[in-house]
């Protein structure tokens, strides 16, 4: 647990000393900077030209679009942060130093998957508060089950950022980042294939997005996510571009969370046996 | 130093089609410099990688301080400095060692006082608190010999530390593996730089295509000597005396115009020198100067090694 505990401190001062957290606190600011003025000009500075309920629609579009946005960078970093930190560090010789020393090798996956993990949350809690701090204090909107839409969306990255570290066991750098990539859109395609099929009432599509949500369930997490964060009338009435037509399965949660365990544990087992 | 503390047995390492490490079969004892040699692709630092834990074998077996090779809390009393010197470069000298010091479970107390003795040891104070990518080669092997000492090793393994360096960075881990010697540690040296093998370790093993094949206490290298002699004229009869007792490598006339005969003769004995100053002398031929010359450990790695490991 030592051993564990050291590394993931490694992998977060690494983060502060490589100026990571000071990168993405630069373009986090620049983000939410945009979307406020975006968010002002639609809602307090149009106030008086939309009904309440166009207004309600406005920015329950505009915050899931924001979501959107917050969602997409923490799957950047959550892919792109650990990508090398195996595959880097044993390709440099780096990791024998760590290696020789009295740490388990599962120590090593679990640490650093502990402190990419803890950068990539506190990115997310910094965009996704952002996001809605600006929006409760510029509209006074808060979007629906935020309490299920979060977490959701930070299942998402952890499943991606699960699988770039228990790759970078196995594989080169570059490899595992197009795999990571490769996968994320392949579940993206998926489930437009799905969202689309289902419109046009052809299951066999329906079913080709779900295979890929199993392969890959991130497309599926955000999709339940921007389900629940929506209220129940806009949700139903379909005007929402983050309004899935096909819902996925709550048991999608559970073979999420289940994909994190398995991949971690490729990741072990991989490193372990890998000549350093 | 008679107890051993690292033995392998059979010791092999496979990569798909290619093999590594055939046998590798060796002893080391408690306090003893021990040398491993061999040419490039030998399989040595696969070998070290064994010894630490870094790479399975395929199959074999040894132990380590007398736990199986990789055995966790065996590698706490080990030390090990790699090859290239690569560490996390964005740390600052003093870091990396307060990192290292955390990862073998030191207290934070011990780790500072052990890093400030280090850092003075091998002269880096002044450069503690820059970001090791910013060290010279030179700086950068004092920082990984640092961080080898750290937690007072029963047993250093050091893979080519003075490879590419200045004379004053093989003088310091000459220095090192002396004072290593003078407490006892157990240093297990892998280089090919054969001068620094001949002056700092007590014993060798010779390594060639994944095979220990020789192993050789210096000092007296393999016992055999060479001599040099400086006689009046040879005669048939003094010659033949010379070739019972030993192997004449070059005889020839004098090339400095002194009139006199010179001859190389190997002995495979120090023991025998008498019996040749005897060989010449009872013959009636005049003897004016014998030197000896040992064998230099490159002479015996080339002899181990054959023609057909030269290049070219």
């Amino acid at each position: 647990m030592n051993g564990l505990l050291a590394v993931a401190r490694l992998t977060l001062y690494e983060a502060f000393r490589k100026r990571i957290l000071v990168a993405a606190l630069i373009a986090g600011g620049g983000f939410l900077t945009l979307y406020g003025i975006g968010l002002h000009f639609m809602g307090p500075a149009n106030e008086d030209k939309l009904s309440l309920v166009e207004r309600r629609v406005i920015f329950n579009m505009m915050t899931l679009a924001g979501l959107f946005a917050a969602n997409f960078l923490t799957i950047m970093t959550a892919v792109l942060l650990p990508v090398d930190t195996l595959s880097g560090e044993i390709a440099s010789g780096v990791i024998q130093t760590v290696a020789v020393r009295p740490i388990r090798r599962r120590d090593i996956v679990l640490g650093k998957w502990l402190g990419h993990w803890t950068v990539m949350a506190a990115y997310f809690a910094l965009l996704a508060g952002g996001v809605l701090t600006i929006t409760a204090l510029s509209t006074g909107f808060t979007p629906a089950k935020i309490e299920i839409g979060l977490p959701l969306i930070l299942l998402e990255g952890t499943v991606l950022l699960t699988l770039s570290i228990a790759g970078g066991a196995k594989l080169s750098t570059v490899t595992n980042g197009m795999l990571g990539f490769g996968l994320f859109g392949l579940a993206f395609i998926g489930n437009l294939v799905e969202q689309i099929g289902t419109m046009a009432g052809s299951e066999a599509a329906r079913q080709v997005g779900t295979v890929a949500s199993l392969i890959m369930p991130s497309e599926a997490l955000w999709q339940l996510a921007a389900y629940h964060m929506q209220p129940s009338v806009i949700r139903d009435l379909g005007n929402s571009p983050f309004s899935p037509v096909s819902v996925p399965s709550t048991a999608m949660v559970v073979w999420a969370a289940g994909y994190i365990v398995v991949t971690l544990a490729l990741g072990v087992r991989w490193f372990g046996k890998r000549a350093l | 130093m008679t107890e051993p503390v690292i033995e392998t047995r059979g010791l092999r390492k496979q990569f798909g089609d290619k093999t590594a490490v055939e046998d590798l079969s060796l002893e080391v004892l408690r306090g003893e410099v021990f040398g491993f040699l061999g040419p490039n692709g030998a399989g040595k630092t696969t070998s070290i990688k064994m010894l630490l834990g870094l790479v399975e074998p395929t199959s074999g077996s040894g132990s380590v301080l007398g736990a199986p090779i990789g055995h966790r809390a065996t590698r706490a009393r080990l030390g090990f400095l790699p090859e290239h010197f690569r560490f996390h470069d964005w740390l600052t000298g003093r870091e990396l060692l307060l990192v290292h010091g955390r990862f073998l479970e030191m207290s934070s107390r011990d780790t500072k006082a052990r890093a400030d003795e280090l850092l003075a040891r091998v002269d880096l104070l002044d450069a503690a608190h820059r970001p090791v990518r910013t060290y010279s080669k030179g700086m950068m092997q004092r920082v990984g010999l640092a961080q080898a000492l750290l937690g007072h090793p029963d047993v250093v393994f050091l893979d080519e530390p003075t490879s590419g360096l200045d004379p004053l960075g093989r003088l310091l881990v000459r220095d090192v593996i002396r004072e290593l010697r003078e407490r006892g540690t157990t240093v297990f040296l892998n280089s090919h730089i054969l001068g620094e093998v001949e002056a700092t370790c007590d014993r060798v093993t010779f390594v060639k295509e994944g095979r220990t094949v020789r192993d050789l206490r210096l000092g007296d290298v393999d016992g055999s000597v060479e001599v040099d002699l400086r006689v009046g004229s040879i005669t048939e009869e003094a010659r033949v005396a010379i070739a019972r007792v030993g192997r004449i490598l070059e005889y020839g006339g004098s090339a400095s115009g002194d009139g006199l005969d010179r001859l190389r003769v190997a002995l495979p004995k120090e023991d025998l020198l008498p019996q040749l100053a005897r060989a010449v002398v009872e013959r009636g031929v005049p003897l004016y100067e014998m030197r000896v010359a040992r064998k230099s450990l490159e002479a015996t790695f080339l002899e181990v090694m054959g023609e057909d490991q030269r290049p070219g």
